[in-house]
């Protein structure tokens, strides 16, 4: 499974990356997580709000931190 | 089917009971505010009336509970509002919108679409690729920052609500008209030309989940947590401040500095603010001392556009995506803009 943050670097960005580290450890997926952080980059996902995560390539939140028990569903899910 | 509707309903009318219930506290708690601080500043710690120093500290114990109040309050209702508009139902809206109406739409929109600076670049090129009219685009990208809930319940908390209206229909203006003339100037060659390159966000890439009620009260709840857990700090500081200039500096000291007579108070004003990157938390209470001294009212406004609404960080953030000669154009329309209301309310009042 292949996990991207989307963000420039402000403070939610980083939140959100530490979120989905400790989600695909309590999780126990494996998966790979990528922070995406040049802006060119983050546009060919299409989101109008960082911070975004994507997985698989397809946008499952934007614009605000989740919780970790809300990433922990999605990659269940996924 | 038909339970789970009707324990939704409960649990509706169960949470809009626990609402009112803390309006209801809050309103008491509110009312009693101007007493404690009489209270705290004659009765407890004895301070003589008329003295400097019990006048900054009523103003200090009597404002910082009550604009905190009112921040809690503002932030949790604009909060559940702004969960019924996202960056991507304002662009539903404003694609292929003529100019005119789509200034004003823009503006309008700016105020209750959940917007923080470190979104500008991605939403700006979201707006334009998607055929929003770069003019347009501006307008929301003024109005969104300037015209914010925290300004107005500042104002209105420390003015009252003609100031805050005041604010509300000239920030609003602004807006319209300086997107309006940044599209009359044909600025979209002076865009990073990647942008355009940019394939059309024609699908949306976003969350599309269906929000409940419960959610929007969680949605307002985390804007509390999170914006008045960000600002307290400076509407504290900002208030000690405003005591300080409120106890200490004498009547009509600002009159001959900020006040209406002197014509080159509102570039100053302007200049000065445009690098000083407050939030409106910070600057207002600030502001209102400045205005009880005699400050002229034109000047303050100019001074506080210019602080919130046109910010050296957010024009860093943008030059990923405009060229030097679009800021420049940005900065000096909307520096304009504000220059006119300054001057505008200098001479009316």
């Amino acid at each position: 499974m292949k996990i991207a943050i989307l963000g420039t670097g402000c403070a939610k960005c980083k939140q959100t990356v530490e979120v989905v580290r400790q989600a695909v450890l309590q999780a126990g997926v494996d998966a790979t997580i990528d922070k995406v952080e040049d802006i060119q980059e983050i546009m060919k996902f299409k989101v109008m709000r960082t911070p975004a995560v994507a997985i698989d390539d397809m946008v499952k939140i934007s614009g605000r931190v989740p919780s970790v028990e809300e990433v922990k569903s999605l990659l269940v899910q996924a | 089917m038909a339970a789970t509707i009707q324990s939704g309903a409960k649990e509706t009318v169960r949470s809009f009971g626990t609402g009112l219930l803390a309006l209801g506290i809050w309103w008491l708690v509110y009312q009693g505010l101007d007493p404690f601080a009489k209270w705290v500043t004659f009765s407890l710690l004895t301070l003589p009336p008329g003295s400097h120093l019990a006048s900054a500290v009523e103003f200090f114990v009597f404002d910082a509970p009550k604009v905190l109040m009112l921040l809690v309050l503002v932030v949790f209702a604009v909060g559940v509002v702004r969960s019924f508009f996202t960056p991507e139902r304002a662009r539903r809206i404003l694609a292929g919108k003529r100019e005119s109406a789509g200034n004003v739409l823009a503006a309008l929109l700016g105020i209750v679409t959940p917007f923080c600076s470190c979104s500008a670049v991605p939403l700006f090129i979201g707006f334009v690729t998607s055929g929003v009219p770069l003019g347009v685009t501006f307008s929301f990208l003024i109005s969104a920052p300037m015209v914010n809930e925290i300004a107005l319940v500042l104002l209105y908390g420390l003015f009252g609500w003609k100031i805050a209206a005041i604010y509300a229909g000239t920030g609003l203006w602004i807006a319209m008209v300086s997107g309006w003339v940044i599209g009359r100037l044909g600025m979209e060659k002076h865009v990073e030309d990647w942008v355009y390159a940019t394939p059309s966000g024609g699908e949306v890439g976003g969350e599309n989940r269906d929000v409940s009620w419960r959610d929007r009260v969680r949605y307002g709840l985390d804007a509390v947590r999170d914006i008045v857990g960000k600002v307290w700090p400076y509407v504290l500081a900002g208030i000690a401040v405003g005591a300080a200039i409120h106890g200490y500096v004498p009547e009509n000291f600002m009159a001959g500095i900020m006040g209406a007579g002197a014509w080159w108070s509102v570039p100053l004003a302007v200049a000065i603010g445009i690098p000083m990157y407050s939030n409106a938390a910070g600057i207002i209470p600030v502001v209102q001392a400045l205005l009880g001294k005699g400050a002229a009212l034109g000047t303050v406004l100019a001074f506080m556009m210019s602080v919130i609404g046109l910010s050296l960080p957010e024009m860093i953030i943008l030059r990923k995506v405009l060229k030097v000669r679009l800021i420049a154009a940005f900065a000096g329309v909307v520096g304009a803009g504000i220059l006119i209301v300054g001057y505008l309310f200098n001479a009316l009042l």
